[in-house]
């Protein structure tokens, strides 16, 4: 079976954000930048199923400017077989995105579609989701293990209170967590290979889809600073603290 | 205008989400309808039915509805959609699975984990871990909304809102509940909790976080540990607090051998009190601690139990 993964180009998880002085945003001049770590997860969940011999072949789309095609490198070398860039300058929100993507899906058919449940830049939480209910689709968000059995998948969700496993139809969606794997490293030699591997370009305008979002940025600024307090001797004097000073405790 | 709140529950009892959720939606303004969608969940309905503010509780209560499905809840919400403004449910991990499904149904943007409401179109945000704060504003029609209730304080009860039963059934055959396997405590929930102690890499292992709970009984704690502890595999996932966790903002918060990464921070910086327990004292912790204790914890937790 086909599966597609996208992934997003997203500034690097041990960069110190700064947010700019006039409050349009976040200053990502010269920022590191690197596979949005979710998507990560994702592409090396395809490529263990492709292992497996559960699926056949991984298709990698990114959508954004020439240089989310580095990211979709990245996940060629880790063992996905061709890339696809949506070209476009736009920023866009998590809607316009699965739009594109549900245009992507339509032309590809694929059986299962494995995202990042969010990325660490605008912290949505939507891609996949939304990507879900526009194709008709099921979805398994927030695996933490991934079964294919058959025409079903079993997905088992890291939810509030524990976890919960559901099996869905094929085609569906899943979105990864954290504990659904640990990514490999991709070797010296399929990072070279990664570099031959069919990576398509194509403009977004041609998607017939309207990339403007209704949600405008009005300010963008720091989070409050948390003053910090002071250092108490022993376990008494916190003791004391906590039941006289701050009150919390009685 | 009007706001359609999804109740947050157990189909046994209403969170107190929910009344969080009813404060932020009394700042988008307009009547506010509450939904609970779920199995056998009339006493919730009830207990909605007395939150201050709630004009409406709409009660969905099928076998469609037991596991709160996305697939099932998006459809039902969408179909209720009309009537409202503004719709509104919690950024826990029941809210974050359907909502947008909701969002891309109505051909809107969803707004996720709002921690302000600025007035009924402007609302603010988190993004980056925590590490900036936006303030954005929709024109969409309808708009959809996550909130992070921790950010908001309860409404209170004592009303009595008319309860509706609704006949809307929707179920997917595309998706289905196999089996759930839920972290059984006497403790209170870690998002509800009013004292929260959590415990780090500085635990050394599982067995250790049994200092904890000597604490935690005394106080009425829940336990919560930091994203190394989970990584470590000290303690399972629903423990875990940080961004990529869950948010807390108690009245008492204490770190045990938790360093204080960025993302543990953006999960409980806005705990009124917090108490750091750490031998390192060059730890970030320190920085937004208002009561330091360097020391060693196996040391401190036993102390720290027979004085309470």
């Amino acid at each position: 079976m086909k599966i597609l993964v996208p992934v997003k180009r997203a500034i690097d998880y041990n960069v110190k954000v700064r947010v700019k002085a006039d409050e349009s945003g976040v200053d990502l001049t010269n920022a590191k930048m690197a596979i949005n770590p979710f998507c990560e997860i994702a592409v090396e969940e395809a490529v263990r199923l492709k292992e497996k011999g559960v699926a056949t072949e991984i298709v990698v789309v990114s959508i954004g400017d020439k240089s989310c095609q580095e990211q979709i490198r990245t996940a060629l070398a880790l063992g996905a077989d061709r890339g696809i860039q949506i070209d476009t300058d736009q920023n866009l929100d998590s809607l316009q995105v699965a739009k594109l993507l549900s245009k992507v899906v339509e032309e590809e058919q694929p059986q299962l579609v494995i995202l990042g449940k969010q990325s660490i830049d605008s912290d949505n939480n939507q891609t996949g989701q939304m990507l879900a209910a526009l194709t008709g689709m099921p979805q398994g968000t927030f695996a933490s293990e991934v079964v294919v059995d058959g025409e079903k998948v079993n997905v088992t969700r890291e939810i509030d209170g524990g976890l919960q496993t559901v099996a869905l139809s094929l085609p569906a969606v899943v979105t990864t967590d954290l504990r659904l794997n640990e990514p490999r490293y991709a070797s010296l030699p399929n990072i070279m290979k990664a570099k031959r591997k069919p990576l398509d370009v194509k403009a977004a305008a041609d998607f017939g889809v309207s990339l403007d979002s209704n949600v405008k940025v009005l300010k963008v600024t720091p989070p409050p600073q948390r003053e910090g307090g002071i250092k108490v001797a022993d376990v008494a004097e916190l003791v004391d603290k906590l039941k006289n000073e701050a009150k919390v405790i009685s | 205008m009007s706001v359609l709140v999804y109740a947050e529950h157990d189909n046994a009892s209403l969170k107190t989400e929910t009344h969080k959720l009813v404060n932020a939606a009394q700042k988008m303004g307009g009547d506010i309808h509450v939904l609970v969608a779920g199995e056998g969940c009339q006493a919730v309905a009830e207990a909605a039915a007395q939150i201050d503010g709630v004009t409406k509780v709409l009660v969905a209560d099928n076998a469609a509805y037991k596991h709160q499905l996305a697939e099932n809840t998006a459809d039902l919400v969408v179909e209720l959609a009309g009537d409202y403004s503004h719709i509104v449910a919690a950024a826990t991990t029941t809210g974050k699975n359907f909502m947008p499904r909701v969002a891309a149904l109505l051909d809107v943007a969803q707004i996720s984990d709002i921690i302000g409401v600025e007035s009924e179109d402007t609302f603010v945000r988190p993004i980056y871990a925590g590490n900036a704060i936006a303030t954005v504003q929709s024109s969409d029609a309808k708009k959809v909304i996550t909130v992070r209730a921790a950010s908001f304080d309860a409404a209170s009860t004592g009303d009595s809102a008319e309860v509706t039963s609704l006949d809307v059934v929707k179920g997917s055959e595309k998706s289905d509940f196999v089996s759930a396997e839920l972290t059984e405590s006497e403790r209170p929930e870690l998002t509800a909790a009013e004292v929260v102690i959590s415990g780090g890499r500085g635990m050394q292992n599982g067995d250790n976080f049994k200092l904890l709970e000597g604490i935690a009984d005394k106080l009425g704690a829940a336990i919560g540990a930091s994203r190394a502890a989970v990584d470590a595999g000290f303690v399972p996932n629903d423990m875990q607090v940080g961004q990529t966790g869950k948010i807390v903002a108690p009245q008492l918060y204490i770190a045990v051998g938790i360093s204080g990464a960025i993302q543990h921070l953006a999960g409980m910086k806005d705990s009124k009190v917090i108490v750091a327990i750490n031998k390192d004292e060059e730890a970030p912790i320190f920085q937004v601690a208002d009561y330091g204790l360097v020391g060693d914890l196996f040391d401190v937790l036993p102390e720290l139990e027979n004085s309470l």
